[in-house]
C-alpha cells in the first residue's frame, strides 16, 4: 500500500491508510496512529467511507499542527492527503 | 498438507479447532497436519483483566491449560517461533527446531507497550497484563479521592475498554463511597468520546449524567513525574491516579522478522493473507487491517481462515471472504451493558444498556472457554 512520490531529487513514501467500510477504531484513529510512525515531511493518504472524515481529520490536524495537502472525492470514497510537519 | 499455526490466543486456538473438526478424516489418515506453536502452555481470558483490576476476578480464574482446549489431533509444542523463513515456507523456534509448513497462520497477538509514551509506564497503572492488573488494583484501592485521569494511545486492544473502565471504576468508588471525592477527567484521541459515533453519542449521555469531565483530541505525548499529562495537541491534565490504555504493539518476533511496521503484518482485508504471500494467512491483532483489535475479531476472522484452509483439501479453493465482522460487548455500569455489532458494509447500531445484555456478558466470562474450543 505505499506509493513512491518524487520531491525534487528525493524520492519518499506516500503512506496509504485503507480505512473504506471501517467504522472502529476509525479512519482518524488509524490516521493518529500512523502519523506516530511517520517522519516529519512524509504524506499519508487516508481512504474514507465515512463523510465525517472531511471535517475531522483537518480538525485535528489544524489542532496539532500538520499540514492539510488535499482532500478529494471518487465516487463515496474521500482521499485526504496530509503532511507531518512536526 | 502441512498447517502450521504460530500463537495460541483465542485466533490460533480457534483455527486450531475449527481445522480439527473439519478435517477430521484427513488428519486422521495423515492426509492433513494441524501443529501449533505457543509461546505458552497457559491460555489467558484477557478481558478477565478488567474484572481483576478491581478484584472481581482472581488471577487464576483467567487461565486454562492451552492443551486442554485443544482437539487432540492438533499438535501442541510449547516453543516459540524465532526466525519466520517465508521463503522457504519453515520456521525456527526457541529450542532451536525447524517446522516446515504448506500453509502457515500467524497469530501472535499485539501487546500494551506503555514504554513508547515518555513517562507513561512509570505514572500510570492499566489492566493489559496480570502483573498490571493487580498494581492497578493496589492502587485503586488505596486511592482516598482526587483525580482520576484516564487516557488513551493508539492503536488499544479492546475498543471499549477506555469507556469500560471509567464506568466500572465509577461504580468501584461509589460503592467504596468516596464518589464525592472523585472526580474523573477522561480523554480520547478523536473529537468524541468514543470511535463509534453511536457509542460515543450515547455515553456523553451518561457521563454528563455521572459528571465525568471528558477532553477530546487528546493524544498523550509525555507524562512528567507529577502525572500531569502532556497531548501532542498542546493540553494537559493533571491525576492522582491516572489509569492509562497504552499504545500497543505487535509481538516482537514480527517486528525482528521484519514483517510489519510496529510489528502489525500487512493484509488482504477480506482473504486475510499477508500482502504479497498465498500461503501465509494473518489473523487477529497481528493484522495491520483498521478494524477493531479484539477477541471478537480474532474469533469471527478464525472461523474464515479455518473454513478456506480446510477448503483448500477439500475443493481446492477457497470459498469465502471474511467481512469484517465484530462483535463487542460494553459494560455501562450499574450491572447494565450493551453491544455493539458492525461488519465493513453494516454500521452498528448499540441498543440502551441493559441488565440482561450485562448478565450476558457475566456468563460469557466462562463461555469463552466454550468459545476457544470451537463450540460457540
Amino acid at each position: 500500500m505505499l506509493e513512491l512520490l518524487s520531491k525534487g531529487n528525493i524520492m519518499s513514501e506516500r503512506k496509504i491508510i485503507d480505512a473504506r467500510g471501517t467504522y472502529c477504531p476509525g479512519p482518524l484513529m488509524e490516521l493518529i496512529a500512523a502519523m506516530k510512525q511517520a517522519e516529519i515531511g512524509d504524506e499519508l493518504e487516508i481512504l474514507s467511507t465515512d463523510e465525517g472524515s472531511v471535517n475531522d481529520v483537518p480538525e485535528w490536524i489544524n489542532k496539532v499542527g500538520h499540514d492539510m495537502v488535499e482532500t478529494t472525492q471518487e465516487g463515496d470514497v474521500w482521499h485526504i492527503i496530509v503532511r507531518k510537519a512536526k | 498438507m502441512k498447517i502450521l499455526i504460530v500463537g495460541g490466543g483465542m485466533g490460533g486456538t480457534i483455527v486450531a479447532n475449527n481445522l480439527a473438526r473439519r478435517l477430521e478424516s484427513e488428519l486422521r489418515s495423515g492426509k492433513a497436519q494441524v501443529t501449533m506453536l505457543s509461546a505458552s502452555d497457559q491460555h489467558m481470558y484477557q478481558p478477565g483483566l478488567l474484572y481483576t483490576s478491581i478484584g472481581r476476578m482472581a488471577p487464576d480464574e483467567l487461565y486454562r491449560d492451552q492443551r486442554s482446549l485443544l482437539e487432540p489431533e492438533v499438535e501442541f509444542h510449547v516453543d516459540p517461533v524465532v526466525t519466520f523463513d517465508l521463503d522457504n515456507n519453515q520456521v525456527v523456534t526457541k529450542s532451536g527446531k525447524t517446522h516446515s509448513y504448506d500453509q502457515l497462520v500467524i497469530a501472535t497477538g499485539s501487546r500494551a507497550a506503555p514504554e513508547t509514551i515518555p513517562g507513561l509506564a512509570e505514572n500510570s497503572v492499566n489492566c493489559y497484563t496480570e502483573a498490571a492488573a493487580l498494581e492497578m488494583l493496589r492502587q485503586v484501592r488505596d486511592f482516598k479521592g482526587g483525580t482520576v485521569g484516564i487516557v488513551v494511545g493508539v492503536p488499544h486492544k479492546c475498543p471499549m475498554i477506555p469507556l469500560e473502565v471509567t464506568f466500572v471504576l465509577h461504580d468501584y468508588f461509589k460503592e467504596k463511597g468516596i464518589a464525592d471525592k472523585v472526580q474523573f477527567q477522561y480523554t480520547y484521541p478523536i473529537g468524541r468520546i468514543h470511535a463509534l459515533a453511536p457509542v460515543a453519542e450515547w455515553a456523553t449521555g451518561e457521563f454528563a449524567r455521572l459528571g465525568i469531565n471528558t477532553t477530546t483530541l487528546f493524544n498523550m505525548k509525555e507524562v512528567d513525574g507529577n502525572k500531569i499529562v502532556h497531548s501532542e495537541e498542546g493540553e494537559t491534565v493533571d491525576a492522582d491516579l491516572l489509569i492509562a490504555v497504552p499504545p500497543h504493539r505487535g509481538m516482537q518476533v514480527i517486528e525482528d522478522n521484519n514483517l510489519g511496521g510496529n510489528g502489525f503484518i500487512p493484509t488482504d482485508r477480506h482473504s486475510l493473507k499477508m500482502d504479497g504471500r498465498d500461503n501465509v494467512y494473518i489473523v487477529g491483532d497481528t493484522t495491520n487491517l483498521p478494524i477493531s483489535k479484539a477477541g471478537s475479531t480474532a474469533h469471527f476472522e478464525a472461523e474464515a481462515v479455518a473454513e478456506n484452509l480446510a477448503a483448500l483439501i477439500k475443493f481446492g479453493t477457497s470459498v469465502r471472504d471474511y467481512d469484517g465482522k465484530v462483535f463487542c460487548f460494553i459494560e455501562a455500569g450499574k450491572e447494565r451493558a450493551t453491544y455493539a455489532m458492525f461488519d465493513y458494509n453494516n454500521p452498528p447500531n448499540p441498543k440502551a444498556p441493559n441488565k440482561a445484555v450485562h448478565w450476558f456478558k457475566m456468563a460469557y466470562n466462562q463461555l469463552y472457554w466454550a468459545s476457544a474450543r470451537g463450540l460457540l
